[in-house]
């Protein structure tokens, strides 16, 4: 779909924060309220942007760190509907966070979030593996995030180092 | 013990005014909790590819001197940068030199230039160092004042008012520190009529030329019949958010630029080494950051001016670089007070615009290279300001 540059520019502020007020992004890209309010509807009604999601480090909460895994798998694609069937059927777990299809030595990439090993390893055996056209599952878990979604964790760059005032 | 030392400094040194900032700068300091939009340079750090290619020369051992002018392969990057980006050729070989930041190439370019006595004009609300660097070299600063009027524009009728037969050069800055007003190519091919007349020199600072926002920038080299006549100051400290790097450079006709190597290498010898690799690396792989970071300011930009006018600060849209210099006459504050006092109520630094000389007063200087959250509370603050000592005369 072809945005105008004011839609794309909408977008990348929002992609930075979706907090900022709509008073904020109209003096931002110099237009009114009412023009970036309908704008932004359109952008959700065409499913441009398609949610707002918190980017929350986890690790950093006690009792609140979750387990990740991030699971290779290979697939028998079917015929007339390729791998699109069995990857629509894994999506629909809500353990899964996230699924792409791959090129390479395996077909699916799913990363899956639970809160104990033992529920990762549940979800894997019982529900997983046992889809039909599922070949074989590699799993990696997660030990620490350092980036993720383009947001570098735990790190100093972002302090201000400037004196208060230079020519 | 000698307790009088004014015998043995010298009288230009004496001279020398403190700059104005530095003054604010010590206040602002002692405080804590101060939201600045005091602060000349880039709130993003310089990108990390630019970062490690600067380590990795260190890593691999680039600690020696480089050629006076810079190494060889920096300033053929700047050549094609020059011609690709602005159109303007210059031979890396005899007409570029790498600089400690374009602060030293102002230095080297007046040093260059004048014989004692001789007059440079300086467009105004100016960047401080360039009286003290005309001064320096032996020269006398000659201040063109410029208005709200026009944007803070220089005309060719403003100009040509201050030429005498002592007129050596004009120092342009477009975009201007502190204005951040922007000469079109139509402006600047009018000056360039008036700088043929009388036969000038033209020290262009173009540190701003990556910050121009509402059109594309244009060298004053690249107007026609002035390439012969411009020493081109630029560098990698705004665009690229390297000012800490201090690497600059200058490109200009090759008469110049060998009497202005002869300088550089008696009193700096060569920037360093392991920095200009970093530079290497700016001008080959950094073309998406720099416009990541334009287009943050230039959002920036919209938001501050906006919303300054709606507090009651009159303020003209700048073409360029990050500051905005919005009016604080409504408030019957010289600008010294002004940011004086918003510093001590609100913990807002703005910069005094009569530092930047003469028609900066009733102006203050506003950097809004800073965050928007920062952005958002120092305006917020700024309002209160204004209402609670009913500074401004308009709703």
């Amino acid at each position: 779909m072809k945005l105008s540059s004011e839609e794309i520019e909408i977008l990348r502020i929002m992609e930075e924060n979706h907090k900022i007020s709509v008073e904020s992004i109209a003096l931002m890209v110099m237009s009114s309220e009412e023009s970036v309010r309908k704008t932004i509807k359109k952008l959700e009604d065409d499913k441009i942007i398609m949610s707002y999601p918190t980017l929350i480090d986890w690790s950093k909460v006690e009792g609140q760190e979750n387990i990740i895994a991030m699971i290779d798998v290979k697939v028998t694609p079917k015929r007339g509907v390729g791998f699109d069937e069995v990857a629509d059927r894994i999506a629909r777990f809500p353990e899964v966070s996230s699924l792409y299809l791959m090129s390479g030595g395996y077909d699916l990439s799913i990363t899956i979030e639970g809160k104990t090993m033992n529920q990762i390893a549940t979800f894997v055996s019982e529900k997983l593996s046992t889809i039909e056209n599922v070949i074989s599952t590699t799993t990696h878990f997660m030990l620490k995030k350092y980036k993720h979604d383009g947001v570098i964790f735990s790190s100093g760059d972002e302090k201000d180092r400037r004196m208060v005032v230079s020519p | 013990m000698i307790e009088d030392y004014s015998r043995y400094v010298s009288e230009t040194g004496k001279e020398l005014k403190p700059s104005g900032i530095r003054k604010f700068f010590d206040l602002a300091a002692s405080m804590e909790g101060v939201i600045s939009l005091g602060v000349g340079e880039p709130d993003f750090i310089t990108p990390w590819n630019i970062r490690e290619a600067a380590i990795v020369s260190l890593e691999q051992g680039f600690t020696s001197y480089t050629a006076n002018a810079g190494l060889l392969e920096l300033r053929q990057e700047i050549s094609a940068y020059l011609d690709k980006r602005f159109g303007v050729p210059y031979n890396p070989s005899n007409q570029i030199i790498v600089t400690i930041g374009a602060s030293q190439g102002l230095d080297l370019a007046f040093r260059a230039i004048l014989n004692q006595g001789d007059e440079v004009l300086i467009v105004e609300p100016a960047f401080v160092s360039y009286s003290p660097l005309v001064t320096l070299a032996g020269g006398r600063p000659i201040p063109v004042s410029t208005s709200p009027a026009n944007g803070f524009k220089v005309t060719p009728e403003q100009i040509e008012q201050q030429i005498t037969s002592k007129t050596k050069a004009i120092l342009l800055c477009s975009p201007n520190n502190p204005t951040g007003s922007t000469l079109t190519k139509a402006d600047l091919e009018g000056i360039a009529k008036v700088i043929e007349k009388h036969d000038l020199i033209v020290v262009s600072d173009e540190i701003y030329a990556e910050l121009s926002y509402d059109e594309e920038f244009t060298s004053f080299s690249s107007i026609k019949g002035m390439y012969d006549r411009t020493i081109l100051l630029n560098g990698f400290s705004k665009g690229f958010a390297m000012t800490g790097w201090r690497l600059g450079f200058v490109a200009a006709p090759k008469p110049l630029t060998e009497v202005m190597l002869k300088i550089h290498q008696y009193t700096t010898m060569c920037a360093p080494n392991m920095l200009q690799h970093g530079a290497i690396e700016a001008l080959r792989n950094t073309y998406h950051e720099v416009e990541a970071m334009k287009r943050s300011y230039r959002r920036r930009r919209n938001y501050v001016v906006q919303t300054l006018n709606q507090i009651g600060l009159d303020c003209h849209v700048p073409g360029g670089a990050f500051y905005v210099f919005p009016s604080i006459r409504t408030t019957g504050l010289t600008s010294e007070q002004f940011a004086e006092e918003l510093l001590l109520q609100e913990k807002v630094a703005v910069v005094p615009g009569n530092v930047f000389g003469e028609s900066g007063e009733g102006y203050v200087r506003c950097s809004y290279a800073t965050s928007m959250p920062q952005l958002q509370e120092a305006l917020k603050r700024m309002q209160q300001f204004l209402e609670s000592r009913k500074l401004v005369s308009k709703a």
